[in-house]
């Protein structure tokens, strides 16, 4: 069973070549705060990329102005070589973005099939359909064996409210993994896990098809250095390091800023 | 109740074998009330219940699947009123325009349905009390409009006279049909909104009431999500609004006044927002106390006026004691059922 559907042909054509994500002098204001600044960064296609930093850093800003969760207050994204700096979230989502949530946000009201299933009906058509799935209906089996890949077939019919926090936590990338997603950004996604569960997303993340790039954001040195290959480092809003994980790893002012503080 | 049950090992019953008890002892009372209950009965209590029931149900499927308390849905019931009186046949014969029924019933549907459309454009991008705010003067606008304007609405006094066509030799304003027909509509109307409430629409939809900006992130457009529920529900209201004059054989601008905007989220409140038949069961319980509580306070030498003071009492009382209406007061006994019956089950909830 592959994880994630293969995207068709023509999509993959597009993706090939170029970047997958091209920031240019991203910055968000909140009120006098930047919580970033200036943000100029580039992600490969099929690149998987760590983002670091300490607590307020603007880590997940950063991801709701890729998102469009926010729109920045200055700069340009591009996301497969298009500006959608102005685009609303659902129209970057449709390019093949997708992304997890620090804080889950899910549907609590929800069961975990019908959060999974809304996820996949909502990058393909028939989003308005006012027919019913078929029992034999292609999304619901794709739900199904997402949720088969999270861990989460016992629970296909509760409701998220009565999820425990890490199933909660599986569901969110379940959601991220739906339709055929080019770049997912994960925000935290080990954080609360236990070791098993922990090992198990590794594997997820080191599962999916090679044209699949991520961004994920990650405290867990350990967790990040055995799913990315390259690493940003962020302080204060701004980005403060780019480079292979050895590198960063051994760079003395990450050292002195990050990992020395006895995080982790 | 997920999306589509999957297949369980053993014998799957018939979808007829899954309707419980109380389902067939339902309908069995409501196919033969004729037989039994009186035309009063029939034509002033039940008739208007369906009628007042499906136009709450409109504010049903927004509230209790979109979270979007709207106070337009009457008003937009009485613009199908309205318009059906306009473009077909009523007794003031210098503006109605005598088209035949199979055009002017989809034409006041249409048009109310496009003023539900524009009313919901302007609301969703609110949220709570603002969108109570913004539809509810909408409707008080609404209001004034039709009383102050003589040239389409006639003003003040409304049109009379507007009475369903004869269609298959029947008069549907005798009892019986009319009885037939409200409830046709009604089981039609709440068929519909619990099938659409499991498909993509309308799953989405509560997606969008839980959390509007996971939706967008999944890649749904929330906002015209929300303006197409309007639309869905501007067509059940328009029904109710089209069967409401027809009862009354007449429309005035009374028939949206502010007091019948509020009653319609009395009754859904008091019926309860989380399932298609608590605005029923509001709409039951309204037209009973609207009809019978009057002889009750008289009878009490009290003023036959003071109905409405019941009806705010009542009011309080639901909300008071059960944040989901009647259907919230009915769960949690069932509920407590359970539990005295099976400890260990029950426990569970
Ligand atoms: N919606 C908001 N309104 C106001 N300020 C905000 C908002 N979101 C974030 N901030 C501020 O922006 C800064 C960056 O926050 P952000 O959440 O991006 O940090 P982070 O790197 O994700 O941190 P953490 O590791 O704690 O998740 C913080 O100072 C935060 O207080
Ligand atoms: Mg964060």
């Amino acid at each position: 069973m592959t994880l994630v559907e293969d995207s068709s042909a023509d999509r993959l054509g597009s993706v090939s070549s170029g970047n997958a994500l091209e920031l240019r002098g991203v910055t968000k204001m909140f009120g006098a705060l930047a919580a970033i600044s200036d943000i100029t960064l580039t992600v490969a296609s099929g690149e998987r990329r760590a983002v670091l930093g300490s607590n307020g850093a603007g880590k997940t800003t950063l991801f709701n102005c890729v998102t469009g969760d926010f729109l920045p207050t200055s700069g340009t994204i591009r996301l497969f070589g298009e500006d959608v700096s102005r685009f609303p979230a659902y129209e970057r989502i449709r390019r093949g973005l997708r992304r997890t949530y620090q804080i889950s946000l899910l549907f609590n009201g929800l069961t975990v099939a019908d959060n999974v299933y809304l996820a996949c009906r909502g990058v393909s058509r028939g989003r308005f359909s006012f027919l019913r799935p078929r029992e034999n209906d292609a999304l619901l089996t794709r739900a199904d064996e997402l949720i088969e890949a999270v861990h989460l077939s016992p629970w296909r019919d509760t409701a998220v409210a009565n999820l425990s926090y890490g199933q909660q936590r599986q569901l969110e990338i379940a959601l991220a993994l739906a339709g055929a997603p080019r770049i997912i950004l994960f925000d935290e996604p080990a954080a609360g896990l236990s070791p098993t569960e922990r090992s198990e997303l590794v594997a997820i993340l080191n599962g999916l098809p090679g044209h699949i790039g991520y961004i994920i954001i990650e405290h867990d040195m350990d967790v990040a250095l055995r799913v990315a290959e390259s690493v940003t480092m962020m302080h204060n809003g701004l980005v403060f390091k780019e480079g292979t994980p050895e590198e960063i790893e051994n760079d003395q002012e990450v050292q002195e800023l990050y990992l020395g503080d006895g995080h982790e | 109740m997920a999306l589509a049950e999957r297949p369980r090992p053993g014998v799957q019953p018939l979808w007829i074998e899954r309707i419980p008890a109380a389902w067939w002892a339902l309908a069995l009372i409501l196919l033969t009330m004729p037989a039994w209950a009186n035309n009063f009965i029939l034509f002033q209590v039940m008739g208007w219940t369906f009628i007042l029931g499906m136009i709450a149900l409109s504010l049903m499927f927004l509230a209790g699947y979109g979270g979007m308390v709207s106070l337009i849905q009457m008003s937009v019931a009485a613009m199908a009123g309205y318009m059906m009186a306009i473009f077909g046949n009523s007794g003031m014969g210098d503006i109605s325009m005598g088209l035949p029924w199979w055009l002017y019933l989809p034409i006041a549907i249409v048009i109310a349905a496009i003023f539900g459309t524009i009313v919901g454009a302007l609301a969703v991008r609110t949220e709570g009390i603002y969108t109570i705010m913004i539809t509810l003067a909408i409707a008080a606008a609404f209001f004034y409009f039709t009383r102050q304007n003589y040239t389409i609405f006639n003003g003040y006094s409304g049109f009379n006279l507007v009475v369903p066509p004869e269609l298959f030799g029947v008069d549907w304003r005798q009892p019986m049909p009319f009885y037939y027909l409200t409830l046709g509509c009604a089981v039609i109307c709440y068929a519909v909104v619990v099938y659409v409430s499991r498909a993509p629409f309308g799953l989405a939809l509560q997606g969008v009431r839980d959390n509007p900006r996971r939706m967008a992130a999944l890649g749904f457009n929330v906002t015209a999500h929300r303006i197409a529920a309007y639309t869905f529900a501007s067509v059940i209201a328009a029904i109710g609004g089209i069967l409401l004059v027809w009862q009354n054989a007449q429309i005035a601008p009374g028939t949206a006044g502010i007091p019948a905007v509020i009653d319609i989220l009395v009754i859904a409140v008091v019926g309860g927002i989380s399932r298609p038949i608590g605005p029923f069961i509001g709409a039951l319980i309204y037209v009973l106390l609207r009809t019978f509580s009057p002889d009750v306070l008289l009878a009490f030498g009290l003023s036959g006026e003071r109905f409405k003071l019941l009806i705010g009492l009542g009011f309080l009382a639901v909300v008071f004691f059960s944040p989901d209406g009647v259907l919230g007061l009915w769960e949690r006994w069932k509920s407590r059922r359970d539990r005295r019956r099976d400890p260990l089950t029950g426990a569970d909830e």
